[in-house]
């Protein structure tokens, strides 16, 4: 927290001149309800765990809009788990945009890529993974970042000078290996730790029906990899989180073809300890007023391969991910994703999810999300949460 | 002869006379094209608008249900419009924004931006039939009327909400349109678009879209304060009323790209 004060002060550095800004409120507070379907591995597991979450914003805006701050602090406390209960600052941003360049200053999320059952390219913000088994969730990641505005597209530069560690359940939550995993045990490649000065560049562009983007990013690997030390015969084990250092090339098309979306993503990233290339591609095909109905349904497949063995962090090696995504054009904008992913190396070891959501007034809107692991071997990632089934209701109030 | 014989005499005769009433439909296609050009003639020049709007979409019960959206549009001469429509209610898709560039001969190109997950997805603009936000507008219905999109044929004057009008029937170019068929009602005074039939494409009458309350905007530009779309299969409508419109405001294509699609909120 202490490397985070530089670019507070900063942000209030930039807004302390600001007399008449244009100053909005808002936020989201979510009831949440987690039901594990298995009764748990280990006796300090619950079945169920209630938890709530507070997510303000306050935006204000000046100089004609050109200039801006989000502040975006969010907690969630969990009955339970004392590692999800837990706060960050999603995004506390000074935005100064032109017609030819964006600067960023402060803290904030930056998202890369165009593929959907994995993430390969998007490696700038850590996964705030107690949020939600998906990964989709993020930690607000402290940054300087220059755009370069071109016509239908952007090279940007970010200076990242705080790295943030991955969250792992605690003892008394689901999810986690025979031990938790704790970042007080974190062992980094560089001895400058969480201070390592990482940066990226990435370039976007829309060319006609193709959307393309290359980048590069070299710094503090957001996915860490486990040492074991200790034996669980000995009482000493202990799974501690190794962040590295990485250099990763990464590329992402798009291809619009008619009703289909083509979808490809590529990495090829290289550290002491590694070097391997990993894809994803895929389609999304929406067949619009499905048999004469308001209903549109989307197609989705998606190839996922890693050269890599697979690890606690890395279950897609060579699996296939095939899923609907049904729309109901209703005025609650009801819809629902369901997914299926097969490994294909080893047909007993798959996984499903679903993703439901509607609103209920113009401010209260429910989710459902549901995540089922299935495996038999024990080497697969899949086999420490083989037993965390789990549904999560939200209820979210938006004010 | 007999009396059936002179009956199929007259029918063929009546056939006949009524192949002769219709031949001149070059005519009527070049008179369909006339009134197409003459009212997209009368509203170019216009530059930009920025606009605040709100959507009430009906069910057949009579439930309400309201978004409020602000659309910035730009007009580009010799291809469609740019449009760049940013959500302000209901809460949920706050900040969530949609940027359309209308294009004249292929798809158009479409954009969607979602702020919770700070994503830019393209979307497949051939699923122009599909609903804009659960309305009874269609994406296609959204888009700005270009000449290339369809082929015209004046169908007849007639009178509507006690104003003279020509009715021309418009065709779609793409077979991707949701609609077989429009009949445009158009007043003959000033061009503007009255009243829309749309037909699916089975050819029956799917919709009926009404505009009312005209305000004239800066000695030159109709709009139409109150859009109503009515579905005439299911009894659902949706309402769109211009709450407030400035023209000329100076929009850059930099301000309808997908970096300002980011930052719109």
């Amino acid at each position: 927290m202490r490397q985070l004060l530089p670019f507070i002060a900063l942000c209030c550095g930039a807004i302390t001149p600001i007399a008449q800004a244009d100053i909005e409120y808002s936020g989201t507070a979510t009831i949440e309800q987690r039901y594990f379907l298995q009764d748990p591995l280990f006796p300090e597991q619950q079945r169920a765990q209630t938890s709530v979450t507070l997510l303000p914003e306050v935006f204000m805006s000046w100089n004609d809009g050109y200039d801006s701050l989000t502040f975006k602090p969010f907690v969630r406390a969990d009955q339970y788990d004392s590692e999800r209960t837990h706060a960050d600052i999603r995004e506390l941003m000074w935005l100064h945009a032109s017609d030819s360049y964006e600067l960023r200053a402060g803290i904030g999320k930056v998202f890369w890529g165009q593929t959907e059952s994995v993430h390969l390219v998007d490696v700038i913000n850590q996964s705030d993974s107690v949020e939600r088994v998906d990964g989709e969730e993020k930690l607000g990641q402290p940054m300087l970042s220059a755009s370069y505005l071109m016509e239908s597209g952007a090279v940007s530069v970010y200076v990242l000078p705080y790295f943030r560690e991955r969250t792992f359940a605690g003892a008394e939550g689901r999810l986690r290996p025979i031990v938790p995993i704790s970042n007080d045990n974190a062992v980094y490649e560089s001895e400058d730790e969480q201070s390592n000065l990482d940066y990226a560049v990435r370039w976007q562009q829309t060319l006609g029906d193709w959307e393309v983007g290359l980048s590069y990013f070299d710094g503090t690997n957001r996915e860490p990899q486990l040492i074991v030390e200790g034996g669980l015969e000995t009482n000493d084990l202990v799974l501690r989180p190794y962040y590295e250092q990485m250099q990763q090339v990464g590329a992402d098309l798009l291809w619009v073809n008619g009703a289909v979306l083509y979808k490809f993503e590529a990495i090829h990233r290289k550290s002491n300890t590694q070097s391997f290339v990993a894809a994803v591609a895929g389609f999304e095909y929406t067949s619009v007023g499905i048999f004469d109905s308001v209903y549109d349904i989307g197609w989705l497949a998606e190839y996922q391969y890693d050269e890599r063995d697979a690890s606690f962090f890395v279950p897609a090696q060579n699996d296939l991910m095939v899923g609907v995504r049904w729309i109901w054009n209703d005025p609650d904008s009801t819809e629902v994703l369901m997914g299926y992913v097969q490994d294909l190396d080893d047909m007993e070891t798959y996984s499903a999810f679903v993703e439901a959501s509607s609103r209920m007034t113009d401010n209260w809107k429910w989710t459902l999300n549901g995540y089922f692991f299935s495996t038999q071997s024990q080497s697969d990632p899949y086999f420490f949460v083989r037993r965390d089934d789990h549904i999560e209701i939200n209820v979210e109030y938006f004010f | 002869m007999t009396k059936l014989g002179r009956v199929f005499a007259r029918t063929l005769l009546a056939i006949c006379f009524t192949s002769v009433a219709l031949s001149p439909v070059i005519a009527d296609e070049a008179e369909g094209l006339r009134i197409a050009t003459e009212r997209k003639a009368r509203n170019s020049g216009w530059e930009d608008t920025v606009a605040s709007t709100t959507m009430v979409l009906r069910d057949t019960r009579g439930k309400e249900s309201e978004r409020a959206l602000r659309v910035y549009t730009l007009e580009r001469a010799d291809e469609g419009d740019k449009s760049l429509t940013v959500f302000d209610s209901p809460a949920d898709v706050k900040g969530a924004a949609f940027l359309s560039f209308s294009n004249t001969l292929t798809p158009d190109d479409q954009w969607m931006y979602l702020p919770k997950v700070k994503r830019v997805k393209r979307i497949a603009s051939q699923n122009k039939s599909g609903p804009f936000m659960s309305s009874e507008f269609a994406y296609e219905d959204m888009a700005s009327f270009e000449l290339e999109k369809y082929t015209f044929n004046y169908l007849r004057d007639d009178e509507f909400d006690g104003q003279s009008v020509f009715v021309v029937e418009q065709t779609p170019v793409d077979k991707f349109s949701g609609y077989s068929k429009q009949l445009a009602f158009i007043d003959q005074e000033h061009y503007r678009l009255l009243k829309m039939d749309f037909f699916d494409k089975k050819g029956d009458l799917l919709k009926t879209l009404i505009l009312e309350d005209y305000e004239l905007y800066l000695d030159q530009y109709w709009r139409p304060h109150t859009s109503e779309m009515f579905n005439e299969q299911t009894g659902k409508s949706t309402a769109m009323f211009i709450n407030e419109i400035e023209f000329k405001t100076g929009l850059k294509d930099s301000d309808l790209d997908k970096d300002s699609l980011k930052r719109a909120r």
